[in-house]
C-alpha cells in the first residue's frame, strides 16, 4: 500500500473530479431504481444454500469418525461460514437488501455466524472504515493495528515480527476482528472511556460465548462419542472461513498499488473527491463466477467502496461501467488475479517489518494514535 | 375483552417444544425460524404467517380471502384489523385489513375482503392472490371492537370497503345469539358493489335490521347519504362506523349533537391521502419522532431531530453506514443522493440523508 505522496495519480481538476462522481451519482441512480424480485430471489438462494450448506456439514461432522464425512463436513461447514460472513452477513448488515423490508435479511436486525458482534461490527466497519477508508490515523481496518501494512504507519521494532503476526492473525481471524471491533485500543488513547469499553466487552462476551458453546460443547456433545471429530471439524471449518476471509479482505486494500491517505487530503472533500479516494483506495481481485460469490462479492472491492449499499450482486455488471469511467479520465483501476494480489500484500507484508524500509511521506508533528497504540 | 378464538388456545405442539433454549443456541445466531421454513414457509415460531386457502371474487375490484395463520397468531376480537404483508417486487409491503370472521368463528381459518384502490400498489397485487401463498400478519389490533358485556342495542353503519369489520362485528352478534337489537347501516355506489349483499340478506332474515343505500342507483331501504332520519328514531344507542371521512364526519357530527360522543367508536377506512409534493421545495408539515413534534425544516431529518433535543445513533451522516436509520411509519421523505422517493409506510429509512416532505412520523 502506498501513499499519495509516493505514487501520484492522475492529477484532475476539481471539475473533472466532480465529473467522475456525478457519473458515479448517476450510476447509483439507475441501479437503484432497478432493485426488485431478481435482487430478492437472489439473495434468498444464497441463503437456502447457505442453510443447506450448514446443515449437511453438521449432519456429516456428528459421523465425523468416518474421515470422508469428516472431510466432507468440514467442507461444507466452511462453506457455509464463508457464505454467511460474507455474501449474506457483511452485505446485508450493509443495508444492501434493507429495501426488501425483511427482518431476516435486514441491516439492523442481522446477526452473523462469527463471534465478533454484528453491533460493535457494524460501528468499526460500516462507519469508521467505509467512511474514513485508507486514511492512516482513522481507518482502523489499515494493518487492522496488529501490522504495518502502508509506509505510512511509523516502523518500530515491534513491526519485525510483521509476518509472523500476519500468519498469526489469518488463522485466528475472527478473533483478531473481535478485538478489532471492540476498540480497546482507543483506551489508550482517550477516545473510550473504560466504561465503555466494558460494556462493549460485555455484549462481545455474550456472542463470543455462544458461538464457542455451538461449535464446541452442544454441537459436540450431540455426537456422543464421536464427540472429538465434531470439535476437531468445528474448529477446522472455523479456521478455513478465517484464512479465506483474511485473504480476502486484504487483498482489498493492502496491495502494494492501492492507496493510503492523510487526515488533511481527506479534509472537507466534496462527493467526487470522496468517490475519488474510494477509488483509490481498493483494490479487485478478478475471476470465477463462483469466486465472487463466495468471496462475498468483495472481490469488487472498489465497486463495494463506490456503492457500499447495493446488492453486491450488482457489483460485476456496474464493475464495467466504472473500469470504462476510469479509463476516460486517467484513474487507476486496480485488479489483479487472486495470488498476484496476495502476493504483493506479503510483499507489503515483509518489506514493511524491515528497520530501513520507507516511512512516513512527510513529518508528523504528533504520532497518529495508531501509532502511539502499538508504541504502548 | 372477549376471549380470543382463531389459533388461540391450543395445546403447545412440536412447535413450541421445539423452542427451547437448546434449539436457540443450536441454530444462533439465525434462530430456528430460518430452518424450520425450509419445511413450511408458514412456519414460525416468532411471526405471524398465514397461508391462503380459498379465493374468491364476490364483487369487481374485490377479492375475498380465507387465511390459516400459524401458531403464533394469538386470536381477535371482532373489528380488529391486522398489518398483512406481501413482497411485491422483492420488497414487503404491508397494509392494515380488517378481519372479516366472526369471533365464534372455530375454522381456524381468517377471512379478509380486499378491494383495489386506484393506484393502489398492494389492493391491486392482492387481487391475484392465489391459494397456497404464505403472507404475513401482525398481531390483531385496533380498539375497533365490542366491549364486554355487550350492549343492548347496537348501531353499526358502514361505507363502501369499510363493510368489513362491521360484518365481523356483526357476525359475532349473531352467533352469540345473546338477544338485543342490531341495526345495520350501509352505504355503497350500487348493489353489485357490495361484496357481501348475499349475507346482509341472511342477517336481514336472521333478525337484524339491515338498511342500505346504493347512492348511484338510488335504491336500497334508505335513500342518499347519511342524515339523521336513516337512523329512524334510535338515539342513544352505541354506536360502530366504518368508511370514509364523509360518512365519518357526517355521523360523528350526529352523536356528538347528541351529546353521545363517547357511545361512537370510529375506524377511519381510507387512509389520509399522501401529502402532494410542493414544486417550489418549501418545506410544509410537521416532523414527529416518537412523542415529540417539530415542523419540517426541510433539513435532513437527523439534523431536525436533534435541533428537536434527541441524541440519535448516527455514524458517517452521509448516506454510507445505515447508522442513522430508523422507521419511518407515515409519510414522504426524499433522499438526498439519490433524489428517489420513500412513500411506503412502515420502512426504514437513513435519517441522515432523507428530507421530509409534508407530515412524516418516525417511530423511535
Ligand atoms: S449516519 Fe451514516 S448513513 Fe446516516
Amino acid at each position: 500500500m502506498q501513499s499519495l505522496s509516493q505514487k501520484e495519480p492522475t492529477q484532475l481538476t476539481d471539475e473533472q473530479i466532480e465529473a467522475f462522481g456525478a457519473e458515479m451519482d448517476a450510476i447509483r441512480r439507475r441501479v437503484v431504481s432497478q432493485l426488485g424480485e431478481e435482487d430478492a430471489a437472489y439473495i434468498r438462494a444464497v441463503v437456502d444454500a447457505q442453510r443447506k450448506l450448514e446443515i449437511a456439514g453438521r449432519a456429516m461432522l456428528m459421523v465425523g469418525v468416518f474421515p470422508p464425512a469428516w472431510l466432507g463436513g468440514v467442507a461444507a461447514l466452511a462453506l457455509s461460514k464463508i457464505i454467511d460472513n460474507m455474501e449474506i452477513g457483511h452485505n446485508v448488515m450493509h443495508g444492501q437488501y434493507d429495501w426488501m423490508g425483511d427482518n431476516a435479511l435486514n441491516s439492523r436486525d442481522f446477526e452473523w455466524d462469527i463471534v465478533s458482534s454484528a453491533e460493535l461490527w457494524k460501528r468499526s466497519h460500516n462507519f469508521q472504515h467505509h467512511t474514513y477508508t485508507n486514511i492512516v490515523g482513522k481507518d482502523r481496518d489499515i494493518g487492522y493495528l496488529m501490522l504495518r501494512i502502508t509506509p505510512e504507519q511509523r516502523w518500530n521494532p515491534y513491526y519485525l515480527g510483521n509476518p509472523v503476526y500476519a500468519v498469526l492473525l489469518s488463522f485466528f481471524f475472527q478473533w483478531g476482528v473481535m478485538l478489532h471491533d471492540l476498540e480497546a485500543d482507543q483506551l489508550v488513547t482517550g477516545e473510550k472511556s473504560w466504561d465503555e469499553v466494558s460494556d462493549d466487552g460485555k455484549k462481545m462476551a455474550g456472542k463470543a460465548l455462544r458461538q464457542v458453546a455451538k461449535d464446541y460443547v452442544l454441537f459436540p456433545a450431540l455426537s456422543g462419542p464421536f464427540f472429538l471429530f465434531t470439535l476437531t471439524g468445528n474448529a477446522s471449518a472455523n479456521m478455513i472461513r478465517n484464512l479465506w476471509a483474511f485473504a480476502i479482505i486484504f487483498c482489498g486494500h493492502f496491495p502494494e498499488e492501492v492507496q493510503t491517505f492523510t487526515e488533511e487530503e481527506a479534509a472537507n472533500e466534496s462527493r467526487g473527491q470522496w468517490y475519488r479516494r474510494q477509488l483509490l483506495g481498493s483494490g479487485n481481485i478478478t475471476g470465477s463466477a463462483l469466486f465472487h460469490l463466495m468471496s462475498g462479492n468483495l472481490s469488487h472491492q472498489i465497486e463495494h467502496h463506490l456503492f457500499p449499499d447495493l446488492p453486491a450482486r450488482r457489483y460485476q455488471a456496474i464493475a464495467v461501467e466504472v473500469r470504462e469511467a476510469c479509463e476516460r479520465y486517467g484513474l487507476p483501476y486496480n485488479t489483479g488475479g487472486l495470488t498476484k494480489q496476495l502476493g504483493s500484500v506479503f510483499r507489503q507484508l515483509v518489506t514493511l517489518a524491515m528497520p530501513w524500509s520507507a516511512g512516513p511521506s512527510q513529518p508528523r508533528e504528533e504520532r497518529s494514535a495508531l501509532e502511539s497504540v502499538k508504541a504502548a | 375483552m372477549p376471549a380470543a378464538t382463531v389459533g388461540a388456545g391450543r395445546p403447545r405442539g412440536l412447535l413450541a417444544s421445539l423452542t427451547t433454549p437448546l434449539l436457540d443456541v443450536l441454530t444462533y445466531p439465525h434462530g430456528p425460524d430460518r430452518y424450520l421454513e425450509m419445511l413450511d414457509p408458514a412456519w414460525s415460531t416468532r411471526q405471524v404467517r398465514a397461508e391462503i386457502t380459498d379465493v374468491c371474487h364476490r364483487a369487481p375490484g374485490t377479492v375475498t380471502v380465507l387465511a390459516r395463520p400459524n401458531r403464533v397468531w394469538r386470536g381477535f376480537s371482532a373489528g380488529q384489523h391486522v398489518q398483512l404483508s406481501v413482497d411485491i417486487e422483492g420488497a414487503r409491503r404491508s397494509r392494515c385489513y380488517s378481519i372479516v370472521t366472526s369471533e365464534q368463528d372455530r375454522s381456524g381459518r381468517l377471512e379478509f375482503t380486499v378491494h383495489a384502490e386506484p393506484d393502489g400498489l398492494v389492493s391491486n397485487h392482492l387481487q391475484q392472490l392465489r391459494p397456497g401463498t404464505v403472507v404475513g400478519l401482525s398481531q390483531a389490533q385496533g380498539p375497533f371492537t365490542l366491549p364486554s358485556p355487550r350492549p343492548e342495542h347496537v348501531v353499526l353503519i358502514s361505507g363502501g370497503s369499510g363493510i368489513t369489520p362491521v360484518m365481523s362485528i356483526a357476525r359475532t352478534l349473531r352467533d352469540e345469539d345473546r338477544g338485543g337489537s342490531v341495526t345495520l347501516l350501509h352505504y355503497a355506489r350500487t348493489a353489485a358493489d357490495v361484496a357481501y349483499r348475499e349475507e346482509l340478506d341472511e342477517l336481514a332474515a336472521s333478525g337484524v335490521r339491515v338498511l342500505r343505500s346504493y347512492t348511484r342507483e338510488g335504491s336500497g331501504e334508505l335513500s342518499g347519504h347519511f342524515c339523521a332520519e336513516h337512523l329512524a328514531g334510535i338515539t342513544d344507542a352505541p354506536a360502530w362506523v366504518s368508511g370514509p371521512a364523509t360518512l365519518v364526519e357526517g355521523v360523528r357530527e350526529h352523536w356528538s349533537t347528541a351529546g353521545l360522543e363517547a357511545e361512537l367508536t370510529v375506524e377511519h377506512f381510507t387512509p389520509p391521502a399522501p401529502a402532494p409534493i410542493p414544486d417550489d421545495g418549501a418545506p410544509t408539515g410537521e416532523v414527529s419522532f416518537g412523542d415529540r413534534a417539530v415542523s419540517n425544516s426541510g433539513a435532513p431529518l437527523l439534523e431536525q431531530a436533534e435541533v428537536a433535543g434527541l441524541e440519535l445513533p448516527y455514524g458517517c451522516r452521509r448516506g454510507i453506514c445505515f447508522s442513522c436509520t430508523q422507521r419511518k411509519t407515515s409519510g414522504t421523505v426524499r433522499y438526498r443522493t439519490s433524489g428517489a422517493l420513500s412513500t411506503e409506510p412502515d420502512s426504514d429509512i437513513q435519517l441522515c440523508v432523507t428530507v421530509p416532505i409534508g407530515d412524516v412520523t418516525i417511530d423511535l
